[in-house]
């Protein structure tokens, strides 16, 4: 399915407003991190993070401060270089496709791999319904008002937020709750149809309930995206996730991924010693 | 008030110490220090009070039907609408030119330039926004109207502009460097190409603040006399549509009415002022208005 890729600028004549593919059988969409080093100007954040993680699967990202998690997410949506000084070694592959091939565009590369931030920010001064429909609007990847309305329904429902505000979609989107305005950019990022979703500490700013909510939404997403997840609540990752990845901080203060596997094993019996210190709370 | 009935503790705790401190001479500085910033306000609202006052007694008895009317005829009647017309071409026109030049210029700096490349622009629209704007005038004159022979509305409406530009660029890209940054994130997260960002999220979020930015250069725009002087120099006929012969504007009107040996010429020059008074004045009461409306509906939480 590399053919019809929407990342590869000259696949086709519509290589930039590809359909997402009807349905895909099982081994297809494979995201796959290759001895990713990301760097800021001359430090290296993470340093040679290899990593498989298969569709359609909630995989959560763990491991202390400043090990790097939300750096990495950041290089999958090459979201990592728009900042000054910042670049990567290695590579990312989604669906077989090199993301950062010479001929992919990083704009679709992010309209493909959605995100969704540790703060919610909805566009001030946008109504709900225009924030969710920002995203297929500007990158006409739906056509016609009727349409627009329909997939704005859809992304508000598959977010858990249509029924609170189904009655105010022209109240500005700041005007929600905390963990509203959080689903409203859930929304937002699933209008565009992405094929992954990562999410870095979406639930640190909000409450047990709407932190449930957001949780019960992220099993209800896995159907339909990956979704790639950074927590430092280990509850969080054992109740969402059927992976876990464990970052720590190796030599010269850079990240690096210590082991990765089936959440409970990493929960219940880890291979390394690091991993256990974390997860039983023993580690600093 | 109470606060001082409060009786201290044997042992005064660390806590008493620090808040039971509302003693009567505290309570009388606090008096004397608002009293002395009440008096400074009533200081600088009496120049504003008295202008507005004094301008408007001295206008009302010119302004009739025949000074909204008609161009100026003789020392004994006539009116202002060369002017009023003049400022409805030129200042329009302006505008025209200098808000799609100052958002842009503003976005560059905002979003575009590398830093280093904003700080010398930014460096050179501030000295623009301090120029004398007669230096604004002669430049116009030399470039304008010298070399065409003749003074003309259109070298008034580049000058106008160029001092409006600056202005509106400056307040551009403080406006943009308000938006968070995690909202730019955002959008570009979504998959929208940059310029996308900027006009359907950023421009969006900062469009009141951008529309009185626009607005004040407006007003700033509307009360220049000196750069006009020398470039549409100001006319006794009245002019829709000759950009290329002087036209008439309210504050050249002013200028070399007030300098007439009539009564009823310098009686039009004190009307024509509460005209642009009054524009001015509503010029801020739309910005009031919109900056308002952006405050509360903006980032509240
Ligand atoms: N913009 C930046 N410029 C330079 N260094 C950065 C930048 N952002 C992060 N770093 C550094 O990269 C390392 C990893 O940071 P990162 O934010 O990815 O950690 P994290 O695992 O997400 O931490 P946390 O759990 O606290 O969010 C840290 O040492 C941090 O100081
Ligand atoms: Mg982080």
């Amino acid at each position: 399915m590399t053919t019809d890729n929407a990342l590869v600028a000259d696949a086709s004549p519509v290589a930039k407003t590809v359909a997402k593919p009807a349905a895909k059988p099982d081994g297809e969409g494979v995201l796959e991190l290759r001895n990713l080093t990301a760097w800021y100007g001359s430090f290296a954040a993470v340093r040679d993070v290899s990593l498989r993680i298969p569709p359609r699967t909630v995989t959560a990202f763990i491991g202390p401060s400043g090990c790097g998690k939300s750096t990495i997410i950041r290089t999958i949506n090459r979201m990592h270089e728009t900042l000054p000084g910042a670049r990567i070694d290695g590579g990312v592959e989604l669906d077989g496709v090199d993301l950062y091939g010479s001929q992919v565009d990083p704009v679709q590369v992010r309209r493909i791999v959605g995100m969704v931030f540790q703060k919610p920010n909805p566009f001030p001064a946008m109504s709900i319904f225009d924030n969710v429909a920002s995203g297929p609007r500007v990158l006409k990847t739906i056509k016609g008002k009727a349409e627009i309305e329909e997939a704005v329904e859809r992304s508000l429902r598959r977010a858990a937020l249509w029924d609170e505000v189904k009655d105010k979609l022209k109240k500005p989107g700041t005007s929600l709750s905390g963990g509203q305005q959080q689903r409203l950019c859930i929304a937002r990022a699933i209008a565009v149809e992405p094929e992954v979703v990562l999410m870095d500490e979406p639930c640190s700013a909000l409450d047990p309930i709407a932190t449930l909510r957001i949780e019960e939404l992220i099993s209800e997403l896995q159907k339909t995206y990956t979704i790639v997840i950074v927590t430092h609540n280990m509850q969080q990752a054992s109740r969402v996730s059927s992976t876990t990845a464990f970052f720590s901080l190796g030599e010269e203060r850079a990240g690096r991924l210590i082991e990765a596997g089936p959440t409970n094993e990493i929960f219940t019996s880890p291979r390394e010693q690091l991993t256990e210190d974390y997860v039983s709370g023993r580690f600093g | 008030m109470s606060a001082v009935a409060v009786p201290a503790p044997a042992t005064v705790g660390r806590v008493a110490r620090l808040v039971l401190t509302r003693t009567p001479r505290r309570t009388l500085t606090d008096r004397v220090m608002r009293g002395l910033t009440g008096v400074a306000t009533v200081f600088i609202l009496i120049p504003l009070v008295a202008l507005v006052g004094y301008v408007t007694v001295n206008a009302l008895p010119w302004i009739d039907l025949e000074f909204l009317t008609s161009g100026p005829v003789d020392f004994t009647r006539g009116g202002a609408l060369n002017a009023i017309l003049g400022s409805l071409q030129l200042i329009p026109l302006a505008t025209l030119i200098a808000a799609p030049l100052g958002i842009l210029g503003g976005v560059f700096l905002a979003e575009i330039a590398s830093p280093r490349l904003a700080n010398v622009i930014r460096f050179g629209t501030d000295v623009m926004v301090g120029l004398p704007s007669v230096v604004v005038g002669v430049f116009c004159y030399a470039l304008l109207v010298v070399p065409f022979h003749g003074y003309s509305a259109i070298a008034g409406v580049v000058a106008l502009a160029v001092i409006m530009v600056p202005i509106i660029a400056r307040n551009t890209e403080e406006i943009l460097r308000l938006v968070p940054a995690s909202v730019r994130e955002g959008a570009l997260a979504l998959g929208m190409p940059r310029w996308r960002v900027i006009l359907t999220v950023l421009v969006r979020a900062g469009l009141g603040g951008l529309v009185t930015g626009v607005v004040l250069a407006v007003a700033r725009g509307a009360g220049e006399t000196a750069p006009l002087l020398i470039t549409a120099l100001g006319s006794r006929l009245v002019n829709v549509g000759h950009l290329n012969e002087p036209m008439d504007t309210l504050p050249t009107f002013i200028y070399t009415n007030s300098g007439q040996p009539s009564p009823v010429l310098i009686g039009q020059a004190w009307a024509a002022a509460l005209i642009l008074l009054l524009f001015v004045l509503a010029a801020n009461i739309v910005v009031r208005v919109l900056t308002g409306r952006r405050s509360s509906g903006g980032n509240n939480r």
